[in-house]
């Protein structure tokens, strides 16, 4: 039993050590000084107060997009829609932000439950085909990603604007943003959104661990039969799952909606948040725990990365090569899993 | 015996830890030395930070970057100690490379491109002391210099001259995204051509994006096969989609006479397939000069804070490229010229958006 809890924390931080280490490899290989390039990240995303602040901003999106995708696969679904429901939530907080008055108590908190339903909702729509019909979530999830990306697109433009670019920044009383936490981190986009995002995370926790839902839904990702036999209603443990983590992708939107950009721009492609979240999930093991951990790796690669070209010269196709490659090792920890096992069955 | 394994490879972890974090506590310390002693040398610095095409896009973004690297030499400067770039690959990597240029003590950035516009904003308002520049719109702000370009002006004589050249009497139009800044190519270049012949059709189209050149091919072949015969992009790095459309029917009919006319930058190397060149000629906006003129203006101290610099036809920040000699005859270039002329002079007023285009066409 002791070896089982060793092994979920290992896995995850030897493939992230492989991947810096090919990495480092592949830096050599194409002649620039890996050391160098990695002091560079690491400066990048905790050099100072401000990277840090920057580091943190990035990482509480993430945060709530690996919970979404965490939660959904502890049902046994794949909720590749993650990434519309980011943009649909952030659409929705947008909106509320902007399109109303009201003081902070009500203003804030209602942009967030209104993003947050959005997203579920976006959520609900795979999770009810899937339960009434059948239809592979994943299918219906990525076509989702792509009606929200063009639809939010057309509501910017006709509705929320008169054809401009982006939308107008949301009212300072719907505003996540903090000039104390700005003013720390000498003006990074650190804003209190990490707070929600980390009380999410105890949220989730609580309801896989600690409440009857919870147990259904991982019973029903287990074996689904089962759990039939059992008397549990599959359908609506489907619905369910996919309705609270598509409200955990909507609530990532809402965090650069009302907190990183405080508006929302017309965006020729995906914000990759919600994609990056499928690897969080995957490396955090799907606990919460874990994804918060993640999030907070991914995060640091995703600001540090910014730095290598201009500090190490590492251009910045390299960079992408590598961060692909932790992406890689950190996907394939079954194989390093397999490994591990193996190694162990020969040493007994 | 389990545990020994891990106990093992926890130390191997452990010491790989302590000798990278050994090295990085001097590498870093000797950065901090670099960076103090260019804070206190009295060279000028300047850095660009271009939007998602990136600085080999073959059009603005390298443009600018072109136009740097131009000034740098010149100033006897290297890549990474003087001047230099930041890519960013979306839309929330503006503000970080933006602030991390300023940090590294870099006395002029320039936002290339209006995705930018939000971030320079925010940006200079953070740092007074540090200059900025940005390009392609307005920001307002004591230490940003804006810089613009009468792209209506330069998209007018590329519509008069397709206008002259097309047999077929349509033309196409494919925009990156549909916005202010774009518009104003979309309703020069639909004024110029029907400026020479009112019948003439313009068939426009937006990308969506600056970036997929798959999306800008798709389009292409469409309005190629609708007989459209020249195509004029304002796309960046979408555009490349373009040509690469127009060698492939160039490549499989020879005969056929299909054009493309570039943006930006002189884009006739991007037309070249075998004897042939499909890039009938460019709009090119002299992005490398402004560049150029205001880092200059900075280094003098005299930096133009606070303005708005218009570059266009008088001054040849905006032009017409006249490398394809066998497809710019002489009555084109003198058509051209001559139009040039006449907006030079005010007697023409291009417009600028699609509601001035409907006055101006109403009053030809």
């Amino acid at each position: 039993m002791h070896s089982n809890k060793w092994f979920n924390i290992l896995v995850p931080i030897i493939s992230v050590i492989i991947g810096l280490l090919s990495g480092a490899i592949i830096m050599l290989v194409s002649g620039y000084n890996p050391i160098q390039g990695y002091v560079a990240l690491f400066n990048g995303a905790f050099g100072d107060l401000y990277f840090f602040g920057e580091t943190i901003r990035q990482t509480t999106p993430y945060i709530l997009t690996g919970l979404a995708i965490a939660f959904a696969f502890r049902a046994g679904l794949f909720n590749i829609g993650a990434e519309g429901q980011v943009i649909v939530g952030w659409l929705a907080a947008v909106w509320i932000g902007t399109s109303m008055e009201a003081p902070m108590y009500i203003h804030l908190p209602l942009a967030l439950f209104v993003a947050a339903l959005a997203g579920a909702f976006w959520g609900f729509i795979p999770g009810l085909l899937k339960a009434r019909l059948g239809v592979h979530e994943v299918i219906v999830t990525i076509m989702m990603n792509y009606i929200a990306l063009y639809s939010a697109n057309a509501i910017i433009r006709r509705v929320l604007t008169d054809s401009a670019d982006k939308t107008e920044t949301i009212a300072s009383s719907a505003s996540l943003a903090s000039e104390w936490l700005e003013g720390l981190t000498y003006f990074s986009r650190m804003h209190y959104g990490i707070m929600i995002a980390l009380f999410a995370a105890v949220i989730m926790w609580f309801i896989i661990e600690r409440t009857n839902i919870g147990y259904e839904l991982k019973s029903v990702g287990y074996n689904q039969h089962a759990s039939k036999y059992a008397g549990m209603s599959v359908k609506r443990n489907i619905v369910l799952a996919m309705v609270i983590s598509g409200a955990f992708a909507g609530l990532a939107g809402s965090m650069e909606g009302l907190g990183t950009y405080g508006n929302m721009t017309v965006s020729s492609g995906f914000s990759n948040i919600g994609f990056d979240g499928i690897a969080v999930a995957l490396l955090g093991a799907n606990t919460a725990i874990g994804v918060v951990l993640a999030a907070f790796l991914f995060g640091a690669l995703k600001v540090g990365a910014l730095n290598m070209p201009t500090h190490a010269g590492v251009p910045n196709e390299l960079v992408d090569i590598i961060i692909a490659l932790i992406i890689f090792f950190v996907a394939s920890s079954y194989i390093i899993r397999w490994i591990i096992l193996r190694f162990k069955k020969e040493e007994k | 015996m389990k545990n020994r394994t891990f106990i093992l490879l926890f130390a191997i972890m452990a010491s790989v830890a302590v000798v990278l974090s050994a090295c990085g506590g001097n590498e870093s310390s000797n950065k901090d030395n670099a960076a103090a002693n260019k804070s206190e040398s009295e060279d000028y610095s300047v850095a660009i930070v271009t939007d998602e095409g990136g600085v080999d896009d073959k059009s603005f973004n390298q443009s600018s970057w072109e136009g740097l690297k131009a000034w740098g030499e010149e100033q006897g400067l290297s890549k990474g100690n003087g001047f230099d770039y930041a890519q960013s690959s979306d839309e929330s990597d503006y503000l970080p490379n933006l602030t991390r240029l300023t940090r590294d003590g870099y006395n002029l950035i320039f936002g290339v491109g209006f995705l930018l516009q939000d971030a320079v904003t925010k940006v200079a308002e953070q740092n007074p002391d540090t200059n900025y520049a940005i390009i392609d719109t307005v920001v307002e702000a004591p230490n940003v210099a804006s810089i613009t370009f009468a792209e209506h002006e330069g998209s007018f004589l590329a519509g008069v001259a397709a206008a002259m050249k097309t047999k077929t009497d349509k033309l196409g139009f494919i925009g990156g995204v549909d916005s202010d800044l774009i518009n104003k190519f979309e309703a020069g270049f639909e004024a110029g051509a029907k400026s020479v012949n009112p019948d003439i059709e313009v068939d426009i189209q937006y990308v969506g994006n600056f970036s997929s050149a798959a999306d800008g091919k798709l389009i292409a072949t469409r309005m190629y096969e609708n007989d459209t015969d020249i195509i004029y992009h304002a796309a960046g790095a979408a555009g490349n989609g373009v040509f690469a459309q127009a060698k492939d029917l160039k490549q499989n009919d020879p005969d056929r006479e299909i054009w493309v006319i570039g943006v930006d930058r002189d884009q006739h190397e991007e037309g070249k397939i075998g004897e042939h060149n499909v890039t009938f000629t460019s709009m090119v906006k002299r992005v490398d000069l402004s560049v150029q003129e205001v880092s200059d203006m900075g280094a003098k101290d005299a930096f133009p804070g606070g303005e708005v610099l218009e570059f266009g036809l008088v001054d040849d920040g905006v032009s017409l490229a006249k490398t394809n000699e066998e497809a710019m005859s002489d009555d084109i270039i003198s058509a051209v010229d001559e139009w040039k002329e006449k907006i030079t002079n005010g007697d023409v007023t291009v417009p600028k958006t699609r509601d001035e285009l409907k006055e101006f066409e109403e009053s030809l």
